[in-house]
């Protein structure tokens, strides 16, 4: 199960958290109550050249003072702070949620070419494996992650999401199987510039996660949903395929639809899946990507999670349920729902 | 002082009572082990290789066939095939040759394999309803796609895709060639992987002329003897392979006795009549991974880089860094042969001794490519001993891209892996160059066996899949999270990199 919904201002209108709360807690029926999270970008206006690394520490002593350290080492902590929370009686605070307002040193690595982007991943991969007690969970500028074990609405009310103003929202309400209760497995996952939010179960996940291991990635969080945002890192950032293209990379077309189209177009996606056929995601799933240009949302190649769009004017809202969308928007003009594999784009106007 | 004899390996009867003398059993084997006197059938079981002939032709199931009538003191260390092969070295102070693939007792790791199904939290797909895609490309990939930007502004594509092999199933037949088979069990092969549109191997053979409608179906090899190698050859196959190592035998060379060199073979591999066709055991041009890549050039650039070139190695010791060598060469694709491949023939200590199984050398090879981050960009192909679609699910499943099957497509043909391949009397047609065996195959009726074994094994490899909930070939490939080991020790999972059962 699980329930998932974004939403994207396309002319950068800021949103703040309360309605994408109210549209969560909707669909409970599809969490258990043990773990919801939320992401907005353009939360953090006050550090626009800043990389907001948010994280979970189980104490202020050791884990904190090698996060400290390491995060010294590469770069410079522009300000930090306790991320302000509120007691919830349905909520057991398992971790101290922590922000880092931080720029690194580019000028420390060679061969990048994106240095502060290669040192930010670096630093959550080192972190997130080797330093007990500390998971960094979100890491991008002018955005975060707010997330815990619990019912959408007591995570929300927990970080009072709705004193946080984005222009792109992604929420989750989960029903775990593999890591049950730990906070680290809510969603969105997020990664640099990437937030991930998925209802499903990756069937290739084995194979996905060797390749994005082999190309430097550590996945450390136990669970499919990770290596969704590191792929979407590796084929986005890294080989700059626009979001259409990693779509069809991730849930390409089947090779009976390739064969009939026209010479250029097959010769495109036949070449995309022989390069990317490790990245191929398979199993049942709804997934919905963020980055600070847009939100793109899909499914698998038949369609075993459900997906719904809804629309209004500069609004686009991409979700589990067509009945959140209308909690979240009872002026939504149209609904649909996208086909099996088919991207929906979500992209500013100007 | 004579040896005297040892025992019989097998003891045939007859049920005389059944028996209706109607001598199909005297006229089917070529061993020997019947005759006619004074109207009855006798029978000298010494020449018994349980190749089943006579079984499976006696219209009245009167023969029987028991294995060691003739029983040694049991012994845990000398067991009665030590024995034997000690009596027969002293007779004759030669290297005892064998047919077939290794037959030590060692464990078989796919047998403590097992795969994974879907349960509740995802649903198994049912390939007779949804697309299932086997699809399988075989060759050089791209690291990544590069676009160039055109004046209107438009994306276009940059990369060009290398020649890649298309299979319909991730199942070829591995390098057997004419001389070590009959033209009747090639061409029944041949037709059988157009049929199903796969792949079969030439072997170091060269290719018969009456192969030639069959050769877009078929790989060519290169082996150190050379032997039938022109651009002519080069030309017609599909694909070309380097053959540097087989797995019954890694480190030594073939020998293809004269008397298997008839009037036709001795033409297809462009050597004497009745000479002995020997392959050195190295390529002497390949001393170094240096020299295999120029050979892979020199061979792309006979062929205008227009086919995929494989390399074909034994599954050693250090097989994995040697993948990771020949990925770095033009190569398109590695072939790991593993100790359990099967022979024509081959020094029994080398059958039996050298080399590792292929499930642990997949696995190496997978893990090493992707520690290198060179996976994706070429292809892995497995060999040696694989015996049912489990089998193949598996090797995919530890990273391989396709299989090579050998002996499973002979017994397609009626083999019964009797392993006295090397004798060139094999009663089936298959290993003998006799014309009156040879025509016991009738290539229409074998094709379709062997092209039913590989529909059959498709089949179940999509109901595999399915239920293990993937929906294409891709996503099953090295997609260790799909097997659990039972009863393997944690060093042997470690190499495998896959959990035990249970966790």
């Amino acid at each position: 199960m699980c329930g998932i919904i974004g939403v994207i201002d396309r002319t950068r209108a800021r949103m703040d958290g309360s309605s994408i709360k109210k549209a969560l807690s909707l669909m409970n029926e599809r969490g258990s109550g043990e773990g919801a999270g939320y992401v907005a970008y353009g939360i953090y206006p006050d550090y626009p050249d800043c990389y907001a690394i948010h994280v979970f520490f189980d104490n202020l002593v050791e884990p904190k003072s090698k996060v400290d350290e390491v995060l010294q080492k590469w770069g410079r902590i522009v300000h930090q702070e306790e991320i302000p929370t509120y007691e919830q009686p349905c909520l057991k605070r398992e971790h101290i949620p922590w922000r880092y307002f931080y720029k690194p040193y580019t000028e420390f690595i060679v061969g990048s070419n994106n240095p502060a982007e290669d040192i930010i991943k670096h630093l959550v991969m080192t972190v997130n494996s080797t330093i007990p007690g500390s998971l960094i969970f979100s890491s991008g500028i002018n955005l975060g992650v707010f997330k815990a074990s619990g019912w959408p609405e007591d995570v929300a009310n927990f970080y009072r999401i709705e004193d946080y103003k984005g222009y792109i929202w992604l929420a989750h309400n989960r029903y775990p199987t593999n890591t049950s209760g730990w906070w680290g497995g809510a969603h969105p996952f997020n990664l640099l510039d990437w937030a991930v939010v998925h209802n499903g179960e990756i069937t290739s996940y084995g194979t996905n996660r060797s390749y994005v291991e082999s190309n430097g990635y550590k996945c450390t969080m136990s669970t499919d949903t990770e290596v969704v945002a590191y792929l979407f890192d590796l084929l986005g950032r890294r080989h700059g395929l626009p979001s259409e293209m990693i779509v069809e990379a991730l849930a390409p077309s089947f090779w009976d639809e390739i064969d009939i189209l026209p010479e250029k177009e097959q010769k495109l996606k036949r070449t995309l899946r022989l390069t990317y056929g490790p990245a191929l995601m398979n199993g049942p799933f709804a997934i919905v990507v963020a980055t600070s240009n847009g939100i793109v949302g899909f499914t698998d190649r038949i369609k075993l999670r459900p997906l719904v769009v809804g629309e209004n004017d500069s609004r686009l809202y991409i979700s589990s349920e067509e009945a959140a969308i209308r909690v979240m928007d009872p002026d939504v003009k149209t609904i649909y729902m996208p086909r099996a594999g088919e991207p929906v784009v979500g992209r500013f106007s100007q | 002082m004579s040896l005297g004899s040892v025992p019989l390996k097998y003891k045939i009867s007859i049920d005389r009572d059944q028996c209706m003398k109607c001598m199909r059993c005297v006229d089917n084997c070529s061993y020997g082990v019947y005759r006619i006197e004074d109207d009855r059938i006798l029978i000298d079981s010494r020449r018994c290789t349980a190749c089943h002939r006579c079984i499976s032709m006696c219209p009245r199931d009167a023969i029987s066939l028991q294995e060691k009538p003739v029983d040694y003191r049991s012994h845990p260390l000398w067991t009665a095939q030590a024995r034997e092969d000690i009596i027969n070295q002293a007779r004759t102070g030669k290297i005892i040759l064998a047919g077939m693939g290794n037959a030590m007792d060692y464990p078989i790791i796919f047998d403590r394999l097992v795969l994974d199904a879907c349960q509740v939290t995802n649903p198994s797909i049912d390939p007779l309803r949804e697309p299932m895609e086997l699809r399988t490309y075989l060759g050089k990939k791209p690291a990544k796609l590069e676009f160039t930007k055109s004046d209107k502004g438009d994306i276009e594509l940059k990369t060009e895709l290398a020649p890649n092999l298309k299979l319909d199933t991730p199942i070829m037949i591995g390098h057997m060639s004419y001389g070590a088979i009959s033209l009747n069990a090639q061409l029944s092969l041949a037709k059988a992987v157009a049929k199903t549109g796969t792949f079969m191997g030439t072997g170091e053979g060269g290719m018969h002329e009456s192969l030639y409608p069959y050769q877009n179906n078929m790989i060519v090899q290169v082996a150190s003897g050379r032997f039938g190698v022109d651009i002519n050859y080069l030309e017609r196959g599909a694909a070309i392979e380097i053959k540097i190592g087989q797995g019954a035998k890694p480190g030594i060379g073939g020998h293809l006795p004269g008397e298997k060199v008839c009037s036709d073979v001795s033409c297809t591999r462009m050597i004497p009549l009745g000479s002995d066709a020997i392959s050195p055991a190295p390529h002497h041009d390949i001393y170094s991974i240096e020299d295999l890549a120029q050979l892979v050039r020199s061979l792309k650039e006979a062929t205008e880089w227009k086919k995929p070139i494989f390399v074909k190695i034994a599954a050693v010791h250090n097989v994995a860094a040697i993948a990771a060598g020949i990925a770095r060469s033009s190569a398109d694709a590695v072939v790991i042969d593993g100790f359990r491949g099967g022979t024509g023939a081959a020094p029994k200590v080398f059958r039996d001794n050298v080399g590792i199984p292929i499930e642990a050398a997949i696995a190496a090879v997978d893990q090493k490519l992707n520690d290198q981050g060179i996976r994706n960009e070429v292809s892995v192909i497995a060999s040696g001993g694989i015996r049912s679609s489990a089998d193949l699910a598996k090797s995919i499943a530890l990273g391989a891209d396709a299989v090579y099957i050998g002996t499973a497509s002979l017994i397609a043909l009626g083999c019964r892996v009797c392993g006295n391949c090397y004798r060139g009397l094999c009663p089936w047609g298959i290993a003998t160059q006799q014309p009156d065996l040879v025509n016991r195959i009738d290539t229409d009726v074998g094709s379709q066996h062997v092209a039913n074994l590989i529909h059959s094994w498709t089949l179940e490899l999509s109901e595999l899949m399915g239920a293990a909930g993937i929906n294409s070939i891709e996503s099953l490939r090295g997609n260790r999270e799909k097997l659990r080991g039972y009863m393997l020790d944690e060093s042997m999972l470690k190499v495998l990199n896959v959990d035990p059962v249970g966790a």
